[in-house]
C-alpha cells in the first residue's frame, strides 16, 4: 500500500462523517485513519502484504451498490458514501463470516494460539463462541474438520504436522486466508507454500503436500508471523497437546538481529527472562522480514556451554586444540576465577609484555559481532593502552579488498546505495555473492525486484537459489573474474556504451582504462573465464544500457589474491556507465557480519583511525591525540594474517582477542593455531570456550548481543540500536565493561557508565555520525549515515554530486587478469572454495549452539556436482576426504546440482572438519585478504585416503 | 449421380452411434452398388432425433431419425437414396419428411444457429456458401468505433449468464490504451444441462472464429484465446483444425484478407473446474495459475489477461456478432422483447421427451418451450419443476411457467435466464434433495477463496440434511436463511452469491419437500 501523498486528497463519507482519503487508499485504510479498525483476517496491515479480499470479514456497504464490498481491497473514491459501523447489513455479514470460521476452529482453549488475531477479531465482534457452536454444530463434532482430504493427505493425524523443528502446523485452525501463501510467495519469495484442492477441500500445502520438515522450506518463518490463527506457530509456543498462546510473553524488547550485515530489526518476546520467540520489525532493511537465523537462532546465549565465570588456565595444561576438551565442562583445563583476579591476570600479562618488549609486542582483534561502542573502545585501548596500531578484526577476512578498492577509487569504503535500491533498478548484477544463503532478507528485495521486472544478472562460478529469478545466470571459471569484467569493459568501450558526460564530469583516468582494455576483447578473455563472447557482450550491454543499474558483490569477489582488482573492475564498470549516484544505481559490497561496517567505521583497522582517517596522517593523529589526550603511534599496524606471521617471527607476544575466532576463521589453520600456541599471553573474551579460547591464558565471559545495549551499523550504512533483552548469565559482563576494566589496568582513567557515553565520544571523532545522536536512534530505531540534519533522513544513495576524494572525482584503476595463487594441477586437480550456509553463521560458535539451526544443519558437509560425486564413486552422504598442501579433512559429501564440476564447496563453520585447515593463506597485496575462495585440492573417498 | 447423405458428427450424434451409422451406410451402399456421397455435417441440435440422417433431394433435405446402424439396410430397402422418399410415403417409421418442415425446427428462429447441421463444419467453402464471413467482410470496412456502435445498437447482452451489454464491454476495452489487448472466449460451458456452446463450436466453428476476429478488430486486440473445457475433446479437435484452415485461407494471421489487420487465435484447455467459467478465475487459469476468482475492480476489460485490457465473452455472445455485422444491428435488435434483444439459445435437458437446442426470440414462455418443443417429460409423468440458467439459478414451479423468457422478467421473481439451460423434473423429484444438491455443488465447485462460499455451503449441506432429517426444523430453517444471507452478502463472486437462489426457490415453492421423512433415517 502506498502512503498517501497530500496532493491527491479528497473526501468521502464514512458512517455519516466526512473523512479525508487519498488516491490509492483502500476503504479499510481510510477507516483506520479515521479511528476505526474494521474487522479483518486475510488482510495484514503490514508492508509487502497485498490485500486478497478472501475472508470477507471486512465488508462495508457502499451507497448505490447492490453488493457489499471488501473494505481491505476496495479503493476509496471521491464522494463515496460508505457505511461501516452503521451498516446492519455489513455487521451481519461480518458476523456471519466470523461465525462460519469460528465453528470450524478448535475451541479457544484447545487452539494453537488462544491469543491469535483471529480471536481478537472474534472478541471485537463480540461473538459468543459457545452460542455459535451450539447453533451451528459441525457434522463431526470433536474432530473439527471442514476439510475431509486433509487427514488423508497429511501424514500426521488431524491436520497436525510437527515435522519441522522450528514450526508447528495445525491446519484444524486454518481459515484458508492465504496470508501464508502471500508471505511465502510474494513477501519472502520462497514459493514453498501453496493452496491445493478446490472448494471446501482447499488446503494449505508445502511443496507437493510434503511434511513441512521435508519440504523446500527455508524456515524464514514469515508464514508463522503472518498467520492470523496459529495454524502456523513457532514450535516454542505450542505445548505437547498443541495448545499455545502468542501473548504468553511478559515483555517485549525491540532490537536488531545479531547475525548478518542486513541488520534486520526484530522484537524479542520474553517470558521469565527467556526468549519465547522472535518477530520481525518494520526496519528499513527488513520490512518485518527475518531469515531462519534471526527468527529461530536465538537460544545460543542459554546454551549449557555458555561461559558464566572468568577462567584461568590451569598450570601445566598445554595450549592447543584438545579433541577431548568439552566446552561445556572447561574445568578440565581451566579453573574458575573471580573477576578481579581474572582481570588482573589478564591485564598484567599484557602490561608486563609491553614493559619488557615495547608496545609492538601486543596486538588485539576486536569483533564485528559487538557494538560500535565496543569496537571504538577496543581500538582505543589498543592505540592508547597497548600503544600500537596492531588492531584488526574479521573485515580483513571478508571485504578488506573491497574497501581498499573503494577507498582508492571513490574515497569511501561503504556502499554507495542501500540494497533496497535494487527495487528501483532496471538491471542488477549479483557477483561473487549468494544472498539467498548469506543475506537472505536482502535476497527477498532482489527476488521481489525480479518479479516486478528488474533484470537480475548473476555472475558466479557456482549456481544458486536466485538463479531461478535471474534474467541471465553466467557461470565463469573460478578465479577468472578479472578477465570477465575486463572483457565487459572492453565491450562497453568498443561499442561506445559508456556515459561520456558522466565520465567527463565525475571521473579521472578513463583514457588510461580505455587504452588498457583494448586488447581484452570477449574473444581474448573467453578462454580464461569460460564464458562465450556473445554472453559477455550481452551482459555488458544490459548493464551499460540500463537506465538504472546496480552491482552487488560478496566474498566471491573479495576473497582472492586479486580481490582488490576484482572490486576495481566493478567500480570501473559503474563509473564508465554512470551507474552511481542516482536512485537504483550504485556499488554495494554486501557486508557479512552484523557490525562489520560499524566496527570498521569505528576504527578496528590497523592502518586507519575511526572513519578511515589514515594513521599516517599527522593531522589525523593530532586530532585523536587531542581527543584522547595521549600520543599515538604513527606506524600503521599489522593485519590479521600478518599478526599471525609476526607471532611466528616472535615479535608479537601477547594478544587480546575479543569475540573473534581466528583458530577457525584464519586461512591455513595449522599455521594460525601454532601461532596462537606460541603466544606468551593470550586473553580471550567470548561467550563460549571457542577453538581460539582453547589457546587462552585467561578467558573472560562476555555478553551475547541480546544481553546488552549498543549501536550497530549494517551493510546499508544504517545505524540501529540493539537493546538488552536478557539478563547476563552468571558473572558474564558486557564487553564494553570488560574492555574498560582492562583499560583501567593499563592506567587509562576510563569511566563510561553506559554505551551512550561512548557513543557521545565517538561523535567527536567520527564526522560520519553527525546529526545522529543516541536519543535519535532510540526514537527512530534506524538512521542512515551520512545524515544532513537532525531532522532529515540520512542518504540512502550517496555521491550524486562529488566523490569524497581530493579532486572530487572518482578514479579508474585498470587491472590485468592474474591466475589464482595456487592453481589446480595434476596432484591437486580440484578447486576448493569455502563459505557459509544459510543456517550457520561464520565459525558456528553461536549457530551450532542454537537448537533449531543445529537441528537443521547438524553436521559437516561438502557440496559437489552430481558428476563429481559419480566420478569419485560416492553416494550422497558418504564420507569424503579433502586434501590440500596444508591439511586434510573428512566430512560427508552432499550432492548439489548448482556446483560446477571440478569444484568442491565447504562451509567453514564445522570445527570437526575445519575448512580453514585447507585454505591458502596467500594474501591480496592491497587488502591483505586471504584467498579463501580458491585453493587446489584433491578429493577421495574417506576410506581410500 | 451420387446422392449426398448427411450423418452428423458432433458429440451428441457420435455418442448415439453416428459413426457406426455412417460406416454401415457406406458398406451397405457399396455392397448394393449404390452411389452415395457421405457428408459428416454438424448436428442440427435436435438431440432427440440423433443420429439424424438426411438425404439431399431435389425437394430439399429429407430427415430420418433417430437412426442406428441396424436401421440402415431397412432404410436402403425402403429407398433411402431414391430421391423421392417422403415421410409417410414409404411408411418407414424413421422417415420424418423435409427437415426444414419439421415443426420442431420450423418454429425456431435461428439467427446464431442458422447454419448448424447444414454444412460440413470444417469446410470453409461450405461456410462461405452459407453466408459465412459476410460479417467480417463488412467489419473490415468499418472503424473500431463503428463496430462497437453496431454491437451496442444490436442490444446484444452477454450470453454467459450475467447478461452484460456486450457493446459496452467492448467500448471499455477499446477505450483503454495498452500495448496488447486480448479477446478471450469463454467456452468453459459448465452449467448443468447446457450444450449450446459446444454445438456452435463443433457444428459451425468458423462462426466463432469470425465473431472473435470481428471483436479483435473492434477493440484493437491481436490475440484471441478460446478457453475450452477439457470435457470437449471433439470441439478442441474441430476448433484446432478450423483455426489452421482459417490461417491458411488468410482469415486469421498477421494480415487478415489483406487488410493489414492481425488476429491470432489459440485454443486453451481448462482442467475441469466449474469455477473457471467465472471470467476472472478463467483468466487466472489461462495465465497458468490456480483458478481463483479475482476481486473486481479492476474489471477484466481494463486489467484482464496478463493485466491487459481483455474482452471476455461467452461463445454465444461472440457467435451472435457475425449476424449483427452481416445483417445490421437493427435486424438483430428487431427480435426479442424489452431490453432482451435478439434470440436466446435454450437447451432443453433433464427429464424431457424432445431435448435439444431451441433458438427462440426472447419473449416465449417456458411452458411453450417445455410442452411444445420439449413434449413434456421423458418419463411421461407430470412436470413439477424446472431449473433455468444453470446451477446458480432458481427452480421454477408451475406458477411461473408462463413468464416470458426475458432477463428482467426472470430477475423480478428471483430467477435467471443464465446461459439458457433448461433442466426439467417430473413429479418424482424431491426438491429438498435438489436444494441440498445446489449447496453441495457450491461446496465442491467453489474456488475456495472466500469464506461464505467455501464454508457457508459446507454448513449449508449439513443444515439441509438436518432439516430433512427432521432435526429442530424451525431453528435450522432459520439458520439456513442466515447462511444464505451471509453467502449472498459476503461472497466475492456469483458462485457463493447466487447459490442461495436455487436453495431459496426450493424452500419457497416446494416447502412440503422439506418436511418429508428421508429414507433410511
Ligand atoms: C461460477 C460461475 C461460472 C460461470 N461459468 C461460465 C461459463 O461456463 N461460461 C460462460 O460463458 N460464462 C460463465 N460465467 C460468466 C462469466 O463470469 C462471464 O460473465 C462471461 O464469461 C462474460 O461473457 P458474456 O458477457 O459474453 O456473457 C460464470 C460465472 C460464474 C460466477
Ligand atoms: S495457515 Fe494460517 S496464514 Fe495460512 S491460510 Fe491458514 S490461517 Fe491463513
Ligand atoms: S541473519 Fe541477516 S537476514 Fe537473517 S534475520 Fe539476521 S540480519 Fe536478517
Ligand atoms: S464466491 Fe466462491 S467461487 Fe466465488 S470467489 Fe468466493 S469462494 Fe470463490
Ligand atoms: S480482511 Fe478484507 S476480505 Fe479479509
Amino acid at each position: 500500500m502506498t502512503e498517501p501523498s497530500s496532493s491527491t486528497g479528497f473526501t468521502l463519507t464514512l458512517d455519516g462523517v466526512e473523512v479525508s482519503a487519498y488516491r490509492g487508499e483502500t476503504l479499510w485504510q481510510v477507516a483506520k485513519r479515521a479511528g476505526e479498525t474494521i474487522p479483518h483476517l486475510c488482510f495484514k496491515d503490514a508492508s509487502g502484504y497485498r490485500a486478497d479480499g478472501n475472508c470477507r470479514a471486512c465488508m462495508v456497504e457502499i451507497e448505490g451498490e447492490r453488493a457489499l464490498a471488501a473494505s481491505c481491497l476496495r479503493e476509496a473514491a471521491p464522494g463515496m458514501v460508505v457505511k461501516s459501523a452503521d451498516s446492519e447489513r455489513a455487521r451481519t455479514a461480518r458476523e456471519g463470516v466470523m461465525e462460519l470460521l469460528l465453528v470450524d476452529q478448535p475451541a479457544r482453549d484447545d487452539s494453537p494460539d488462544r491469543s491469535s488475531h483471529f480471536w481478537a477479531m472474534a472478541d471485537q465482534l463480540a461473538i459468543d463462541a459457545t452460542a455459535v457452536r451450539e447453533r451451528l454444530p459441525t457434522r463431526r463434532q470433536g474432530a473439527v474438520h471442514h476439510v475431509a482430504p486433509r487427514e488423508d493427505s497429511l501424514t500426521h493425524a488431524q491436520g497436525h504436522d510437527d515435522s519441522h523443528s522450528a514450526m508447528r502446523v495445525n491446519l484444524d485452525a486454518c481459515i484458508e486466508c492465504n496470508l501464508c501463501v502471500r508471505a511465502c510467495r510474494e513477501v519472502q519469495v520462497n514459493d514453498v507454500i501453496g493452496l491445493a484442492h478446490r472448494g471446501s477441500a482447499s488446503k494449505i500445502v508445502f511443496d507437493f503436500d510434503d511434511p513441512m520438515g521435508d519440504s523446500t522450506c527455508v524456515a524464514c518463518g514469515e508464514c508463522v508471523q503472518a498467520c492470523p490463527t496459529g495454524a502456523l506457530m513457532p514450535a516454542t509456543l505450542v505445548d505437547q497437546a498443541g495448545h499455545g498462546d502468542s501473548a504468553a510473553a511478559d515483555r517485549r524488547v525491540d532490537s536488531v538481529c545479531p547475525y548478518c550485515g542486513v541488520g534486520c530489526q526484530l522484537t524479542y518476546h520474553i517470558k521469565d527472562d527467556e526468549i519465547l520467540f522472535v518477530e520481525g520489525r518494520d526496519g528499513p532493511s527488513n520490512a518485518n522480514r527475518l531469515c531462519v537465523k534471526g527468527r529461530f537462532g536465538y537460544d545460543y546465549p542459554r546454551h549449557p556451554s555458555r561461559l558464566t565465570t572468568p577462567l584461568i588456565r590451569k598450570p601445566r595444561i598445554a595450549k592447543g586444540i584438545d579433541p577431548a576438551f568439552d566446552p561445556a565442562n572447561p574445568l578440565t583445563h581451566f579453573r574458575e576465577a573471580s573477576w578481579d583476579e581474572a582481570l588482573d591476570v589478564a591485564a598484567r600479562g599484557l602490561v608486563d609484555l609491553k614493559a619488557a618488549h615495547g608496545p609492538a609486542a601486543l596486538a588485539g582483534f576486536g569483533s564485528a559481532k559487538c557494538s560500535n561502542e565496543e569496537a571504538w573502545l577496543f581500538q582505543k585501548l589498543v592505540r592508547t593502552g597497548f600503544g600500537s596500531n596492531h588492531v584488526d578484526h574479521c573485515t580483513r577476512l571478508c571485504h578488506a579488498s573491497s574497501v581498499a578498492a573503494l577507498m582508492e577509487c571513490i574515497g569511501s569504503g561503504a556502499v554507495t546505495a542501500s540494497f533496497m535500491q535494487a527495487s528501483e533498478a532496471d538491471v542488477v548484477i549479483l557477483t561473487g555473492c549468494n544472498p539467498a544463503v548469506n543475506h537472505p532478507v536482502a535476497a527477498t528485495f532482489f527476488k521481489q525486484a525480479a518479479k516486478r521486472g528488474t533484470k537480475i544478472l548473476i555472475l558466479d562460478p557456482r549456481g544458486q537459489a536466485l538463479d531461478a529469478y535471474a534474467h541471465r545466470s553466467v557461470r565463469f571459471s573460478p578465479g577468472a573474474d578479472v578477465a570477465l569484467f575486463n572483457a565487459m569493459l572492453n565491450v562497453i568501450i568498443t561499442e561506445g556504451l559508456y556515459d561520456e558526460a558522466y565520465i567527463a564530469q565525475h571521473t579521472e583516468g578513463f583514457e588510461a582504462l580505455e587504452a588498457h582494455v583494448v586488447d581484452m576483447t570477449p574473444e581474448a578473455m573467453s578462454g580464461l573465464c569460460g564464458v562465450e563472447p556473445e554472453t559477455i557482450r550481452e551482459v555488458a550491454r544490459l548493464y551499460a544500457t540500463a537506465e538504472r543499474a546496480m552491482i552487488f558483490w560478496g566474498m566471491g569477489i573479495s576473497q582472492h589474491t586479486h580481490g582488490t582488482d576484482n572490486a576495481r573492475c566493478l567500480i570501473s564498470l559503474a563509473l564508465a556507465c554512470g551507474q552511481t549516484g542516482r536512485p537504483g544505481t550504485g556499488l554495494h559490497p554486501l557486508r557479512g557480519q552484523n557490525n562489520v561496517q560499524g566496527a570498521s567505521d569505528a576504527g578496528l583497522i590497523p592502518m586507519v583511525m575511526p572513519d578511515y582517517q589514515p594513521v599516517s596522517d599527522a593531522q589525523v593523529r593530532a586530532a585523536f591525540e587531542e581527543l584522547w589526550n595521549t600520543p599515538l603511534d604513527p606506524e600503521p599496524g599489522l593485519t590479521v594474517v600478518e599478526i599471525m606471521d609476526a607471532i611466528h617471527a616472535g615479535t608479537i607476544k601477547g594478544m587480546y582477542i575479543q569475540g573473534e575466532n581466528p583458530a577457525m576463521s584464519d586461512p591455513d589453520l595449522e599455521h594460525a593455531r601454532q601461532a596462537l600456541g606460541e603466544l606468551e599471553h593470550l586473553v580471550v573474551q567470548d561467550l563460549f570456550v571457542t577453538e581460539t579460547a582453547q589457546f587462552a591464558d585467561v578467558i573472560l565471559p562476555a555478553s551475547a548481543w541480546p544481553e546488552k545495549d549498543g549501536s550497530v551499523t549494517n551493510t546499508n550504512r544504517q545505524v540501529q540500536l540493539g537493546r538488552a533483552a536478557l539478563p547476563l548469565p552468571g558473572q558474564a559482563k558486557p564487553d564494553w565493561w570488560i574492555i574498560q576494566e582492562i583499560a583501567k589496568r593499563f592506567g587509562l582513567g576510563w569511566d563510561y557508565q553506559h554505551p551512550r557515553d561512548v557513543f557521545a565520544e565517538m561523535k567527536r571523532g567520527m564526522p560520519s555520525l553527525d546529526h545522529i545522536s543516541w536519543e535519535r536512534l532510540e526514537r527512530e530505531q534506524s538512521v542512515t549515515y551520512p545524515c544532513p540534519a537532525e531532522d532529515a533522513p540520512g542518504a540512502d544513495v550517496v555521491f550524486s554530486d562529488a566523490f569524497p576524494t581530493a579532486s572530487g572525482r572518482a578514479k579508474f584503476s585498470p587491472t590485468r587478469p592474474l591466475p589464482p595463487d595456487e592453481p589446480v594441477d595434476d596432484a591437486f586437480p580440484t578447486v576448493l572454495t569455502t563459505g557459509r550456509q544459510l543456517e550457520h553463521w561464520h565459525t558456528g560458535s553461536m549457530t551450532r549452539r542454537a537448537t533449531v539451526l543445529d537441528d537443521l544443519e547438524p553436521e559437516a558437509v561438502a557440496s559437489l556436482a552430481p558428476g563429481e560425486l559419480a566420478r569419485l564413486g560416492l553416494a550422497p552422504g558418504d564420507a569424503l576426504t579433502i586434501t590440500t598442501r596444508r591439511g586434510a579433512i573428512t566430512l560427508r559429501a552432499r550432492i548439489d546440482p548448482a556446483m560446477p564440476e571440478g569444484m568442491v564447496f565447504v562451509p567453514f563453520c564445522y570445527g570437526e572438519a575445519a575448512a580453514n585447515l585447507l585454505t591458502n593463506p596467500a594474501l591480496d597485496p592491497y587488502g591483505k585478504i586471504p584467498e579463501f575462495k580458491y585453493a587446489a585440492c584433491r578429493l577421495s573417498p574417506a576410506d581410500a585416503a | 449421380m451420387s446422392v449426398r447423405v448427411f450423418v452428423p458428427r458432433d458429440t451428441t450424434a457420435l455418442s448415439l452411434g453416428a459413426d457406426a451409422v455412417a460406416a454401415r451406410l457406406e458398406r451397405e451402399a457399396r455392397a448394393r452398388g449404390l452411389a452415395l456421397t457421405l457428408v459428416r455435417n454438424g448436428s442440427r441440435g435436435a438431440a432427440w432425433l440423433e443420429p439424424l440422417v438426411e438425404v439431399e433431394t431435389a425437394n430439399g433435405r429429407l430427415a430420418f431419425g433417430p437412426v442406428i446402424a441396424e436401421d440402415i439396410p431397412g432404410l436402403l430397402d425402403a429407398g433411402l437414396l431414391d430421391g423421392d422418399l417422403l415421410a409417410g410415403d414409404t411408411g418407414h417409421p424413421l422417415a420424418l419428411g423435409p427437415t426444414e418442415a419439421l415443426p420442431w425446427f420450423a418454429r425456431q428462429q435461428r439467427l446464431t444457429f442458422a447454419r448448424i447441421g447444414l454444412t460440413d463444419p470444417l469446410s470453409i467453402a461450405d461456410y462461405l456458401a452459407h453466408d459465412g464471413y459476410r460479417g467480417l467482410e463488412t467489419a473490415l470496412t468499418r472503424t473500431p468505433q463503428e463496430l462497437v456502435e453496431e454491437v451496442k445498437a444490436s442490444g446484444l447482452r452477454g450470453r454467459g449468464g450475467a447478461a452484460f451489454p456486450t457493446g459496452i464491454k467492448w467500448q471499455t476495452v477499446l477505450d483503454t490504451p495498452a500495448d496488447q489487448k486480448y479477446i478471450v472466449c469463454n467456452a468453459d460451458e459448465g452449467d448443468s444441462g447446457t450444450f449450446a456452446d459446444r454445438l456452435a463450436m463443433e457444428c459451425d466453428p468458423y462462426l466463432l472464429i469470425e465473431g472473435m476476429t470481428i471483436a479483435g478488430l473492434a477493440v484493437g486486440a491481436t490475440q484471441g484465446y478460446i478457453y475450452l473445457r477439457s470435457e470437449y475433446p471433439l470441439a478442441k479437435t474441430i476448433l484446432d483444425a478450423a483455426i489452421a484452415h482459417a490461417e491458411a485461407a488468410g482469415y486469421l494471421g498477421d494480415d487478415i484478407r489483406g487488410s493489414g489487420h492481425a488476429f491470432h487465435l489459440e485454443v486453451r484447455l481448462g482442467a475441469g473446474a466449474y469455477i473457471c467459467g467465472e471470467e476472472t478465475s478463467l483468466l487466472e487459469s489461462l495465465e497458468g495459475k490456480r483458478g481463483l476468482v479475482r476481486f473486481k475492480p479492476p474489471l477484466p476489460a481494463i486489467e484482464g489477461l496478463f493485466g491487459r485490457p481483455t474482452v471476455v465473452n461467452n461463445v454465444l455472445s461472440l457467435a451472435a456478432v457475425p449476424f449483427i455485422l452481416a445483417e445490421g444491428a437493427q435486424a438483430y435488435a428487431d427480435v426479442g422483447m424489452g431490453r432482451s434483444r435478439g434470440t436466446l439459445a435454450l437447451q432443453l435437458a433433464g427429464n424431457v421427451k424432445r431435448g435439444g437446442l431451441v433458438e427462440l426470440a426472447f419473449g416465449a414462455s417456458l411452458r411453450t418451450l417445455m410442452e411444445e418443443f420439449g413434449g413434456g417429460t421423458a418419463s411421461g409423468r407430470p412436470l413439477r419443476a424446472v431449473q433455468v440458467g444453470g446451477p446458480l439459478c432458481a427452480y421454477l414451479p408451475e406458477s411461473q411457467w408462463d413468464l416470458p423468457l426475458d432477463y428482467e422478467a426472470f430477475a423480478e421473481v428471483g430467477a435467471g435466464v443464465g446461459h439458457g439451460g433448461v433442466v426439467m423434473f417430473d413429479d418424482s423429484v424431491d426438491m429438498a434433495e435438489q436444494a441440498r444438491f445446489s449447496m453441495e455443488f457450491c461446496k465442491t465447485e467453489s474456488c475456495g477463496k472466500c469464506t461464505p462460499c467455501r464454508i457457508g455451503s459446507t454448513r449449508g449441506v449439513e443444515v439441509i440434511d438436518r432439516i430433512r432429517a427432521g432435526e429442530n426444523r424451525a431453528a435450522n430453517l432459520a439458520l439456513l436463511g442466515e447462511l444464505c444471507e451471509t453467502m449472498e452478502d459476503g461472497s466475492l463472486c456469483a458462485m457463493g452469491g447466487m447459490t442461495p437462489f436455487p436453495v431459496r426457490s426450493a424452500l419457497t415453492h416446494f416447502p412440503d419437500d422439506f418436511r418429508r421423512p428421508v429414507e433410511g433415517d
